[in-house]
């Protein structure tokens, strides 16, 4: 049997053009200029050459790593304060609503000024924070000028700027938690940590979840924050992916960083396909 | 005398020729810097003035890495400026000229720029811009007032330079000025000391270029690496090195802050916008090498002017460009920001009081064998990742011989991509 549609197929035309011109043709274009040597004149086609000297490139592997590193800090992070900070912003607690904007404020702020701004407050001599510190007579750090230190400094600027996102998803959560259940624990002599711990976390977490997913997406094609604040560097101590690919682009090696967001692509694709895959079956268990 | 006549019948000409025509604005885009941004103002404002149907509208853009991306970007795409000003030499050469710009080598101005310019602004038999600005030295500012407090001379050895900075220390001052927040200020101890490796291996560029000399196997040229080494081993950088921006550089210098400052003579024009008082106690020399007797400077040449060929005033454009390698635009440029060296325009003097590090740098170019330009005018080989490697040496993340052996291998990649013969 013929099952007919309701609309007539030309429908499907406006959106099937701005699809094609907007995705489809530089999705297919990409794969082949990653193939080439492209300097956006000419093309030459110099097969995987390309891939082999990415994966040949010295700060890739270190690229890498940080961009893990970065993705796991700044997600755990802002998961366990984000929860701290949603319990705290639903406890009735003084000018409730006024801190709960102030929490969420640096996450409508650019990250590029943001960046700018941090840059300067954390400069080693005359920035605020080693300024205030030495005050209280501490010798602060190069906080962007360490090698060791740069990324986890991006990374702190990362969840300060993020982390208000994560408490409104917690506050949501929260909301959903019967007070039945606390109500219930309190008469059996539960303490307040017990509550937390055995009420307020499992039951919180379809919210968790999506803090979680949401940040590590975020955190692992992460380039803004650390493109404004370190540029990778100092050297190539805070690279991550992204900012190794788009140096071979400023470099005018297009081919290049094309082959590299191919496998960025590749990457992404990897984690997210089978986490998504993951979630949505632990949704249909519940 | 006959030259500077010719120049101003040019500039009668193109007066003459301008006032034909309907009324156009000329969108220019040059890098930042408040001496470049002032030189532009009164470049193109003499410009108007003359020709009161042309107007400009100036776009600034960043230097280094981000610069180049810019330049390129909107080149390839047909967005670029009318007039443009750019690197000339390996840098130039990356933009595909001979497609992307316009043809200028009948331009009236060509008569008057010196043949040493032409090359660097040249690909397949054509010439494709004027100069801007004089040419350079890379070498080191220092702080003339403390080298006299402490009886200090100016070093022709490198072992007398880190000398100079062992008694500066111990006088309790940063000895070398030291930038990183501005990255590629960092190249300056490689880049500046190419006088040094040619005079040791004559080759060295060609066989370079050839895939056949590295960095890595030739001791004169990882010197430059290894002074970085040395300087932050001894510790002679100023506490916040790894955050300081080229400005603050200029002006520790200027302020006898930080007593040395390893920069190309340009920084003379932001030292007098910046602090035109500091620049009169400010002195400059060749970053020297290990023989006392082999002296000598690394040159840069200017940037260029250039016209993009998709540009719909060409013509107007040419005028204008044409009228910035006059005698008059060269006494504008020293008007706004001081005598900073030699111009590649024939018939552009000094005048008769020239800032101090300009001055000091002149007797290299009045002698025979005491300049060398610099390694990226002599090849089209240069690596991008330089700046972050020069970093990583510079704040005692990577050792010389480990950061020139890394540079070779991004110099091979640069060379891939460029498709050179021999990689």
């Amino acid at each position: 049997m013929k099952r007919k549609s309701h609309y007539p197929y030309w429908f499907v035309f406006p959106a099937a053009v701005i699809f094609t011109t907007l995705f489809l043709v530089p999705s297919v274009a990409s794969l082949w200029f990653s193939f080439t040597r492209w300097d956006l004149f000419h093309a030459e086609y110099i097969g995987l050459e390309n891939f082999v000297q990415f994966f040949k490139e010295p700060f890739l592997v270190q690229g890498m790593v940080n961009t893990v590193i970065f993705a796991f800090v700044t997600s755990g992070m802002k998961t366990v304060l984000g929860l701290l900070l949603a319990v705290l912003l639903t406890s009735g607690i003084f000018a409730q609503g006024f801190l709960r904007i102030l929490v969420f404020f640096p996450v409508l702020v650019s990250t590029i000024g943001v960046g700018i701004t941090f840059t300067r407050l954390m400069h080693p001599t005359k920035g605020a924070i080693n300024i205030a510190l030495a005050h209280m007579g501490i010798d602060g750090p190069g906080w962007l000028t360490d090698p060791s230190l740069a990324l986890f400094s991006v990374a702190l600027v990362d969840v300060w700027k993020g982390v208000g996102l994560a408490t409104l998803i917690y506050i949501a959560g929260l909301a959903s938690i019967s007070p039945e259940y606390y109500e219930a624990s309190r008469i059996d002599g539960a303490t307040r940590l017990q509550q937390f711990w055995r009420v307020t976390v499992p039951l919180v977490r379809p919210a968790t979840v999506t803090v979680i997913t949401l940040s590590l997406i975020g955190g692992l094609r992460s380039f803004d924050i650390v493109w404004a604040m370190t540029k990778g560097g100092p050297g190539f101590s805070s690279d991550v992916l992204a900012s190794v690919i788009y140096k071979q682009y400023q470099a005018g090696f297009y081919g290049l960083s094309t082959a590299g967001n191919v496998i960025l692509f590749a990457l992404v694709a990897l984690i997210v396909i089978p986490l998504v895959s993951w979630m949505n079956r632990k949704e249909v268990e519940q | 005398m006959k030259l500077k006549y010719s120049g101003l019948v040019a500039a009668a000409m193109v007066a003459m020729a301008g006032a034909a025509q309907a009324e156009v604005t000329l969108s220019v885009l040059i890098d930042s810097g408040a001496d470049t941004e002032a030189v532009w103002a009164a470049l193109t404002e003499a410009y108007s003035a003359k020709n009161p149907d042309v107007s400009f509208d100036i776009e600034v853009r960043p230097g280094g890495a981000e610069g180049d991306n810019i330049i390129k970007t909107r080149l390839a795409t047909g967005e670029m400026t009318d007039v443009f000003t750019y690197n000339s030499g390996s840098l130039f050469q990356a933009l595909n000229p001979t497609e992307t710009l316009a043809d200028m080598s009948d331009l009236p101005a060509q008569e008057r720029v010196l043949d040493s310019f032409k090359p660097v602004v040249s690909a397949g038999g054509k010439v494709y811009g004027v100069p801007i600005g004089s040419a350079m030295g890379g070498g080191i500012f220092y702080h003339i007032p403390t080298y006299e407090e402490l009886g200090l001379s100016v070093p022709t050895t490198w072992a007398e330079f880190m000398d100079n900075n062992a008694k500066i220390k111990a006088a309790g001052k940063d000895a070398v000025a030291t930038t990183f927040g501005s990255t590629w200020t960092s190249q300056l101890f490689v880049l500046a000391d190419y006088f040094n490796v040619q005079a040791q291996v004559p080759d060295f560029a060609d066989r370079y270029t050839a895939n056949d000399a590295k960095y890595a196997s030739t001791p004169a040229a990882m010197r430059g690496f290894e002074h970085l080494q040395e300087v932050f081993e001894a510790g002679y950088m100023n506490a916040d090195f790894g955050a300081a921006t080229y400005d603050e550089g200029v002006l520790y210098v200027s302020t006898g802050e930080a007593v040395h400052y390893p920069m190309l003579t340009f920084a003379i024009g932001a030292m007098s916008q910046n602090n035109p008082e500091g620049l009169k106690e400010v002195g400059f020399f060749a970053q020297p090498g290990d023989d006392a007797s082999s002296n000598g400077l690394t040159v840069w040449m200017p940037g260029g002017v250039y016209i993009p060929a998709a540009s719909p005033h060409v013509e107007e454009a040419k005028k204008f460009v044409d009228f910035v390698a006059t005698v008059e635009g060269c006494d504008i440029q020293t008007a706004t920001n001081g005598f900073q060296g030699p111009y590649l325009v024939k018939g552009c003097e000094a005048p008769a009081d020239i800032p101090r590090a300009a001055a000091d740098m002149m007797p290299y170019f009045e002698a025979d064998g005491r300049t060398a330009p610099a390694l990226e005018f002599l090849s089209p080989v240069k690596g991008p990742a330089l700046e972050q490697i020069t970093v990583e040496v510079g704040s005692g993340i990577r050792g010389a011989a480990d950061a020139a052996a890394l540079y070779d291998q991004d110099v091979e990649k640069q060379a891939k991509q460029l498709g050179l013969p021999n990689w």
